[in-house]
């Protein structure tokens, strides 16, 4: 127990991020990563710091000088070891809880042996493979629906790919989420809750004190009536509407305003408060797909769930989500705040309840039984509390980005209308691939190829864009620059790329926040970057 | 860039030449390269290249310079420090000195990687630069356990380039100060081989940034203050009479009844200490069950107590891998700096956004503009010390305020020392006019956000 404290004291700074049940999911988790490259390297130990459950390195490099000099998990004496053991020793060393493990081979000797070996693990994350590899390990993946992250880094450009068929996000965690209040369409218990206050004759203690929910409610109510039951909308009638509230701050005996906080709250939020409840649009959409519609015995729970919150919006919701059930802190005193939490905690909880009745005639109509009360669970009310922030990630596959005819053309013309955009490093990269293919080996490797190597990757470049039939102009300097490059993994550039990757591999593990869709491209010279759907 | 940035990189390289030379002359440390150590790095040293800096010159030397003659400063060995000592030694740069007062504590393990367990409780910067010298061959970290406000200019000034990677914002502001203070100026030209570049990083969750600072060049620190919004303390009223979240209440058992009752003998609370973190614990469960909230448990008093921000190692990965990347660019002249900030967001998706910050003529730091306090006689001094805590692009934290009266330096209020506090508290409630200030009167600020004094000019109104 005391090692197990200890294990989570070190993890209090990302438990605020992710929460025990994010954490829970990482520890399950069983990476595996192709090639201890820095960028592989950099990419684990992201992952290993915070507590992944298990890890598999898969390589057949042995360790050259070149790798120790940009590797922080290799060391001089590593030279002339399989990569993978050698990684794994000093990676392993990082924290104790996670279970390292190596295979000592190339991920084609895998492919062609044992393709099953890479359905076990939660994600797969390949780094610097040649696109051979990578469409081949990538239709493997994709009929097993493990999502793979492919990951680059050549000179100063960092590349990487997400394929993932389909990827559900209970959590999203939005910045600057708009609150749930219903202050447009109040619900029965709030309205009485409303109703309970009398702001006219209370006393001035009590009248600073009031949450400001209440009074934008109060006020609301008088506005309605006296405009033709019509909200403020405009600039103008909000303007209006917050002097109206202004007015009912108390005075003193001379008729000065009294310092009422509550009040310059309550104006203050007039705009977040008047927002008209309502599904989000993204929400809408999930509710229109296939897999919401047609609800079968093999259905995964997210989406038993969205359907369930789909009938509560048809039915009893009367066109609205569940009710979120959290407001902000605001001045209030102790009393009134709490009363007023519990109202719409209650409520969140009584329409989670309406939501897992759905659930539950859902299961029963494709054939499962469940006691009932069993669907109240702690996933269904995360569920409802992020009913407005669902997400649903999918990204297209390897086989059709790189297909002729389903190649997306209108993505790469569009970013290439600026020649100087990232989609030109997408192109060049595409263009390297095809090099190594023709040569087995990269571009300006050693300083005497740089010159002559210019102009073959340029025909590289001109087969490429000719074989997908793309009228775009790809500066000469750019792939001059590349050759420059000649396949340099430079610490930095992976580094930034081992914090990034890492990163969406949690997304992808913990169903929490959003990953990238689908191609994301660093460009280190300038520090810009640009996410791309190809 | 700006021009003077072209000029100033042409100074730069001038000393570096000068020393490179003195090196030659001397000894040369070549024992630990290996054949291919260094292949990922020279390609951008010895290959020209379209993209290149305008004074960049390919050469076998750049690296050599890198090895054995750039010196190059890391401030704080935490989260970013660790990740910014790697990127350094593992990018060539071996003469690098690190300065971090702070300890190890548990918390820190999940993500300053150059940690374990049984370093818990040494400090931080010794044990870094013993990491990074034993893994890195040849790389000479310095570890300095002290705070930054420890070492005088004479040891800054002995730097090419300095790298903070903080969470305090009066620290980087104090940093930010000490660079401007070493730059110099004949006939209000500043002399560009004064300059120390200042490469900025920080995070917090999975936002984060990373700046190019050239003092007295481009935006400083102070020049964009309402970037970092003040850190937010709940009301003393909410957690003395109203509490309604579960933090307050455990804001009131360590700030209030701490205090009070003394227990363990009056110790200070320790937040690494279980048996305090669970008495603060159990009177916060009181207070909540008092006010009927819930959501108190042990480990939100614990976050609470200790201060914890949230953090992950992948966004400090990312952050200090763009800063140590600037650093690179500008000892060598590769590439063209970072102009000059840029914001890093992987919460929804992957998001960068790159611009230039702009410097604020008028900037208490680096501007030399003299700083104008407009108030009216009838003005009390409260109010001047809340303008100067208050104001958006002050936001100093315990202003000392001194000035000449009748060729007599006098101190009008300083809080940092508890008897002339007491002493000079009087004065916040006298109007300037009673204090005998006079228009045009120069008021010096002393502050903890800047190591040097901040001149005043009281400009009275109407
Ligand atoms: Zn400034």
């Amino acid at each position: 127990n005391a090692i197990k404290r200890i294990s989570k004291e070190k993890l209090l700074a990302t438990l605020k991020l992710w929460g025990d049940h994010g954490q829970e999911a990482l520890e399950n988790a069983h990476v595996c990563l192709i090639n201890a490259t820095a960028t592989g390297t950099e990419i684990l130990k992201n992952l290993v710091l915070p507590g992944i459950g298990a890890f598999t390195i898969v390589d057949g490099h042995t360790v050259t000088g070149e790798d120790v000099g940009n590797n922080f998990f290799l060391s001089y004496e590593s030279i002339g070891k399989n990569r993978a053991q050698a990684a794994t020793e000093l990676l392993q060393e990082l924290n104790s809880d996670v279970s390292g493990n190596f295979v000592e081979e190339s991920p084609d000797k895998l492919l062609d042996n044992n393709p099953e070996f890479f359905q076990r693990f939660t994600i797969v994350i390949g780094v610097q493979i040649p696109e051979s590899t990578c469409l081949r390990l990538g239709s493997v993946l994709w009929s097993a629906s493990v999502p793979f992250l492919i990951c680059k880094t050549y000179g100063l450009i960092g590349y990487m790919r997400l394929v993932v068929e389909e990827h559900t996000v209970i959590e999203s965690h939005p910045d600057n989420a708009l609150e749930d209040l219903r202050l447009d369409q109040p619900f029965a218990e709030f309205k009485n809750h409303i109703e309970s206050f009398d702001l006219d004759n209370m006393d001035k203690k009590d009248h600073s004190h009031t949450p400001w929910i209440i009074i934008v409610a109060k006020y609301l109510e008088r506005w309605l009536s006296e405009h033709n039951c019509q909200p403020p909308k405009t600039y103008k009638e909000k303007e209006a509407f917050r002097k109206l509230i202004r007015e009912g701050i108390r005075k003193n005996d001379n008729g000065v305003p009294e310092d009422e906080e509550n009040f310059e709250e309550a104006i203050k939020n007039v705009n977040t408060a008047l927002n008209p409840t309502k599904v989000p649009s993204a929400v809408e959409d999930l509710f229109n797909c296939e897999q919401c519609k047609n609800i079968t015995s093999q259905t995964s729970a997210f989406w038993v769930m969205l359907r369930a919150v789909k009938e509560f919006v048809h039915n009893e919701g009367s066109g609205s989500l569940p009710v979120r059930g959290t407001i902000p802190d605001m001045i209030a005193d102790s009393q009134k705040f709490i009363n007023l939490q519990n109202v719409y905690r209650e409520r969140a909880l009584q329409d989670a309840t309406v939501v897992s009745k759905h659930v539950e005639n859902l299961l029963q109509s494709v054939g499962k039984t469940f006691a009932t009360g069993v669907f109240l669970s702690h996933d269904l009310l995360l569920f409802c509390k992020n009913a407005s922030f669902l997400r649903v990630v999918r990204c297209r596959s390897l086989a059709e980005e790189y297909g002729v005819d389903t190649v997306n053309k209108d993505e790469i013309t569009s970013y290439m209308d600026n020649s100087d955009s990232e989609m030109v490093f997408y192109l060049i990269l595409r263009a390297v691939e095809r090099f190594y293919q023709q040569h087995s080996r990269y571009p300006g490797v050693y300083n005497y190829q740089v010159e002559d190597d210019i102009s073959k990757l340029k025909l590289c470049v001109n087969s490429l864009l000719q074989e997908y039939g793309l009228n775009v102009n790809i500066k000469d300097d750019y792939i001059h620059e590349f050759c420059r490059y000649g396949a340099s993994e430079p610490h930095t550039v992976a580094a930034f790329l081992g914090g990034s990757a890492a990163q969406e591999a949690i997304k992808i593990i913990s169903h929490q926040f959003v990953p990238f869709n689908n191609t994301f491209i660093y460009n280190a010279m300038s520090q810009t970057s640009a996410t791309l759907q190809l | 860039m700006t021009e003077g940035f072209h000029i100033w990189i042409c100074r730069r390289m001038l000393v570096y030449l000068v020393c490179r030379m003195a090196v030659d002359a001397g000894h040369r440390d070549g024992g630990c390269d290996w054949d291919g150590r260094w292949n990922h790095v020279k390609k951008f040293l010895e290959r020209p290249g379209p993209f290149t800096h305008p004074d960049f010159e390919s050469s076998t030397e750049s690296l050599q310079f890198l090895l054995e003659t750039c010196k190059i400063l890391v401030i704080g060995a935490g989260g970013l420090g660790c990740e910014l000592l790697k990127n350094l030694a593992l990018s060539g740069f071996r003469l690098i000195h690190v300065v971090d007062m702070d300890t190890i504590d548990v918390s820190n393990l999940n993500r300053q990687f150059l940690f374990r367990p049984k370093d818990v409780g040494r400090p931080k910067a010794e044990v870094a630069a013993d990491f990074i010298n034993g893994r890195v061959p040849g790389c000479k970290v310095v570890p300095h356990f002290k705070k930054i406000q420890d070492f005088d200019e004479s040891f800054y000034r002995q730097f090419h380039i300095i790298v903070c990677g903080l969470d305090s914002i009066i620290a980087r502001r104090w940093m930010n100060g000490m660079l401007i203070s070493l730059l110099s100026y004949e006939d209000g030209v500043l002399d560009p081989s004064s300059i120390i570049p200042l490469i900025d990083g920080g995070t917090e969750g999975f936002k984060g940034n990373a700046r190019v600072i050239l003092p007295g060049m481009t935006a400083c620190i102070d020049c964009t203050l309402e970037l970092y919004p003040p850190q937010i303390n709940f009301p003393m009223c909410t957690i003395a009479s109203m509490p309604r979240l579960p933090e307050h209440c455990i804001e009131y058992a360590r700030i209030l009844q701490w205090p009070k009752e003394k227990p363990f003998g009056g110790m200070l609370l320790d937040g690494d200490n279980p048996e305090h973190i669970q008495w603060v614990f159990d009177r916060s469960q009181e207070r909540a069950a008092e006010f009927n909230i819930t959501g108190v448990t042990y480990r939100l008093t614990q976050g609470v107590v200790k201060r914890i921000i949230p953090a992950v190692a992948s966004t400090n990965a990312v952050i200090a891998a763009a800063c140590a990347l600037e650093v690179f660019k500008i000892a060598t002249s590769a590439y063209i700096p970072l102009n000059n900030y840029l914001v890093f967001n992987d919460v929804d998706g992957l998001y960068t956004y790159t611009f230039e910050a702009e410097r604020k003529e008028n900037c208490s730091a680096c501007s030399q503009v003299p700083q104008d306090l407009q108030f009216p006689p009838s003005a009390k001094l409260q109010e001047v010390l809340e303008y100067l805590t208050e104001n958006a692009s002050l936001q100093m934290k315990s202003p000392a305020i001194t000035t000449t009266l009748e060729g007599k330096n006098k101190t009008l209020y300083l809080q940092s020392v508890k008897s002339i506090e007491e002493r000079t508290r009087p004065n916040l409630c006298k109007t300037l006019k009673e204090l005998g200030l006079s228009d045009g009167q120069e008021l010096a600020v002393a502050d903890v956000t800047t190591p040097q004094t901040v001149l005043f000019k009281l400009n009275f109104t109407a």
